[in-house]
């Protein structure tokens, strides 16, 4: 067993008491359901504005692109656009391809020993597969769970929830996305635990966001197919909620307190975690900068004057030997 | 040497990782896997701190009593300079993408040679230091105490990376290790840990202008003896010109070029080249006061890499040139892509760079104003400019070994592969995945190319040696060229160890062999006085 993962595990089984028996036998049901869903989202807010602020403030005194192919340089050679842009243009591009299509993860390979000495890479996709089905599932959860903020509910949301539960698989129908999200969720977890090297690089923190977002769809998916709420008090409370006029409507269950409250844990987590990569992958300098670095010249605004050893104290130093040789001397001794 | 034999390194490459976590698994010092430490001569001479003699292997390392509050503070001071280092800081999210990415770690199978861990090391400091979640979770959120074991594994492991930026090419958020092994040397210079095969060239660099600590007269003998060589084999004198006021072009090139084989056969091409093209109106002087290209500063500290690189401009200025030309170099170039303008510059004393042979303007160097002698050659060959026997390389069959910094610091992937074409029949590629922005380092950049850290070198530079292992038994190549100094000293031992019978060249030394220069006499041996291969009708003859 491993304390990392363990911790995180009994964090969120923790977690999940609190909430049920806070709810269902202390009857905290406005701690749980108005004071901590906004004291998450102040927290999400403030500490997510610092952070990329605070990013934001630090200056970027090198271009230090990573440079992925063929640089611009003679007119016949056919430079790479995107993989070494030399334009706003090709950087936008670059970011765009990296934030919505995970690009550099899909160059990804696996190295292996073979034969004994022989050296393999093989092109490695699962791990880029499954994170954009976990990106993509989670996405698509979040803008469906907008029909219990928004009344009426956009024509966008009904049809994106159309286009989610199109297999129409039992009643109420199946949300692909929900299914997808826990499958994603249980890969990127096992391989944390059964793969040695990530086994080894994991962290506590790892682990928790893993179990906390699946505590969450599990939650959610028991609210949806399994266990009966009362749906129209939970759209109550969460009305109020997004229009500044909370209620606690009677009747809502523990289990969707529990819900609520792994989603604030969640957003309250965000802005101190490893989930900032959702904002700083905009700010990588690797990244976000053009290469045409010998064309244009980056300001580093702490660039300050350094000591050097001049000519001067050089030929000084060695003007006899200069003239020895023949070499041109500025001072003739 | 001491260093095991190929077989055993091989079965050393476990990749297995230990039960107990890394960061209770304290650090093994292990000879053979470090460079020595930094003469106190150079470090003071440079005026940096903590001078003094001390040994990676002694217990007590003779730090400042306030060591802990001199990283604390540097630490802030870089998180705050530094953006990259900031976000790179807080955004792993440790997806393992990059482990088996890196050479050292394939070569060593040591878990923290992954460049995940690698900038955990730091990492853990920064959370314990300055994170919220840090100082309240503490080891859960990935978080450590600074120790002095904390610091001897910095030292060892930040010492067991090129800074070749492999990892970065595949990390969904573009962390760059190279970026974390710069701070992380920064702040071990702070404390006066750096090594001695950095210290010590940067100490001559800055005295004589080059690593090697060549005095300028010595310079001149060098090339000199360059230009004997030069007139036996093809029967033409060269005629160079030093630190020549007037001149059109300054020629910057590393110093490993003039002082050792193979390197020295490179130095020879650039000769050869510059002669060739006098007569056409090229006008270029060698500087012995910059006379280096590289820039070990770059390993030792931003500072210091200013300090150091600044003289190129000053040279350039002082004589009056119209622009600079460089040779072939790894982190040279890492430097003057992505540094020289911003720290040194703007170079309005100089005209943006266009070629005297072809009339090229060189818009992508307009404002650094230094041109890369393969993107020059290049354009020569174009326009049909060099008069080129490529069969005078045909006793040799060529791959080409992408140095990491032009590669994924600049990416000049296909000048030298388009000259490469040009002057040798047979050239082979090695597979894509070693090639190109996804190169194998040496194993030995960023001033690792000492002699007492061979086990460390052989095993770094194992996946590249594997790649040309695998050309050499597919297509017969024994020679494997590159665009890198550091290269042309550290690959011959390492071809020594994993592939035999495979040597190593610069590229120039490729086009000089195949440059049919007016007035030479008849070749009968490439520029090391290699036998040329007969040609098929003058077999006949025989």
């Amino acid at each position: 067993m491993n304390i990392n993962y363990l911790a995180s595990l009994i964090a969120v089984i923790v977690l999940f008491l609190l909430a049920y028996v806070g709810v269902e036998a202390a009857g905290l049901r406005y701690f749980f359901g108005v004071l901590l869903p906004y004291l998450a989202v102040i927290i999400f807010i403030v500490g997510f504005v610092k952070k990329i602020v605070g990013w934001a403030k630090t200056p970027v005194p090198f271009p230090i692109p990573t440079t992925c192919g063929q640089q611009e340089t003679l007119s016949w050679i056919k430079p790479a656009k995107i993989d070494n842009p030399t334009t706003g243009f090709g950087v936008f591009v670059r970011m765009l391809l990296e934030i919505l299509f995970f690009r550099s993860l899909f160059r990804n390979t696996k190295m292996e020993l073979r034969e004994g000495d022989k050296l393999s890479y093989e092109w490695e996709k699962w791990l880029w597969l499954f994170a954009l089905a976990f990106h993509y599932s989670f996405l698509t959860v979040l803008l469906r769970h907008l029909r219990f903020f928004l009344e009426p509910v956009p024509g966008c949301v009904k049809f994106l929830e159309s286009m989610d539960g199109f297999l129409q698989i039992g009643l109420p129908g199946i949300m692909i996305s929900g299914i997808l999200l826990l499958a994603a969720l249980l890969f990127l977890l096992l391989r944390r635990i059964f793969i040695p090297q990530i086994r080894y690089i994991s962290l506590a923190s790892d682990y928790f966001p893993l179990f906390l977002i699946m505590g969450i769809a599990i939650t959610g998916i028991l609210m949806r197919y399994f266990i009966r709420v009362d749906i129209a008090g939970i759209k109550e409370l969460t009305i109020g909620l997004v229009t500044f006029h909370p209620i606690i409507p009677d009747g809502i269950g523990g289990l969707f307190y529990v819900h609520l409250f792994f989603v604030s844990v969640f957003i309250a987590y965000f802005p101190f975690s490893k989930l900032m990569h959702a904002g700083g992958i905009f700010m990588s300098p690797t990244r976000n900068l053009t290469t045409n670095t010998r064309a244009t010249r980056h300001i580093n605004p702490w660039n300050y004057d350094v000591k050097v050893h001049t000519y001067e104290e050089y030929e000084d130093e060695f003007r006899e030997k200069m003239i020895g040789a023949g070499l041109p001397v500025e001072k003739e001794s | 040497m001491s260093e095991p034999r190929p077989d055993e390194l091989i079965r050393k490459m476990e990749h297995k990782s230990p039960q107990k976590g890394w960061m209770d698994t304290p650090v093994n010092i292990r000879k053979g896997m470090y460079c020595y430490a930094s003469n106190p001569k150079s470090v003071e001479y440079l005026g940096l701190p903590n001078a003094r003699a001390w040994n990676p292997l002694d217990v007590d390392w003779k730090l400042p009593p306030d060591w802990k509050e001199i990283i604390h503070k540097g630490f802030r001071e870089r998180l705050d300079k530094f953006r990259s280092f900031k976000i790179f800081m807080d955004v792993c999210v440790r997806c393992g993408a990059c482990a088996d990415k890196c050479h050292f770690f394939i070569g060593t199978g040591d878990p923290k040679n992954m460049p995940v861990l690698r900038a955990e090391l730091l990492r853990s400091i920064y959370r314990n230091d300055f994170t919220v979640a840090g100082k309240i979770f503490g080891k859960l959120a990935g978080a450590r105490e600074m120790t002095i074991d904390v610091l001897k594994e910095w030292w060892y492991y930040l010492f067991q990376c090129t800074e070749c930026r492999r990892c970065s090419v595949f990390c969904p958020y573009g962390i760059d290790t190279a970026e974390i092994t710069i701070m992380g040397r920064e702040l071990l210079n702070l404390l006066g840990l750096n090594i001695d095969w950095i210290a010590t060239p940067v100490a001559n660099c800055y005295r004589t202008g080059n690593h090697l600590g060549i005095q300028p007269h010595a310079y001149k003998d060098m090339i000199d003896f360059f230009i004997e060589d030069i007139e036996e084999v093809t029967g033409v004198k060269v005629d160079p010109s030093f630190n020549q006021k007037g001149a059109d072009i300054l020629f910057i090139t590393p110093s490993g070029d003039v002082f050792a084989d193979p390197g020295t056969y490179t130095a020879m091409g650039y000769l050869i080249l510059f002669h060739y093209l006098k007569e056409m109106g090229l006008n270029v002087t060698w500087s012995t006061y910059a006379s280096e290209g590289g820039n070990f500063g770059f390993f030792t500290s931003h500072e210091t890499m200013k300090r150091l690189n600044k003289k190129m401009y000053a040279e350039a200025k002082r004589l009056g040139v119209k622009w600079i030309l460089g040779g072939e170099c790894g982190h040279m170039w890492r430097v003057v892509n992505q540094y020289m303008d911003t720290m040194n510059g703007p170079a309005d004393f100089l005209e943006v760079p266009v070629s005297p042979i072809t009339g090229t303007r060189f818009e992508n160097a307009k404002s650094t104003k230094m041109v890369h002698i393969a993107e020059f050659m290049a354009d020569l060959i174009k326009h049909k400019k060099l008069n080129l026997d490529p069969s005078r390389n045909d006793h040799l069959k060529v791959t080409y070994h992408d140095s990491c910094n032009p590669a994924r610091g600049m990416g000049m992937l296909e000048e030298p592969r388009y000259v490469m074409k040009n002057v040798c029949n047979n050239f082979y590629e090695m597979p894509p995945n070693t090639i190109r922005e996804q190169t194998f380092c040496c194993g030995s950049g960023s001033g690792l190319n000492a002699g007492e850290n061979m086990e460390q070198r052989m095993a770094g530079g194992f996946p590249r040696a594997n790649a040309v292992k695998h050309v050499h038994e597919k297509y017969g190549v024994n020679m494997l060229s590159c665009v890198c100094a550091v290269d042309r000293a550290a690959l011959p031992p390492l071809m020594d160890y994993w592939v035999p019978e495979v040597g190593v060249c610069g590229l120039t030394e490729l086009v000089a062999n195949a440059l049919v220069v007016p007035g030479e006499a008849e070749r009968t041996t490439d520029l090391r006085g290699e036998e040329l291969q007969v040609k098929e009708e003058e077999d006949k003859n025989v």
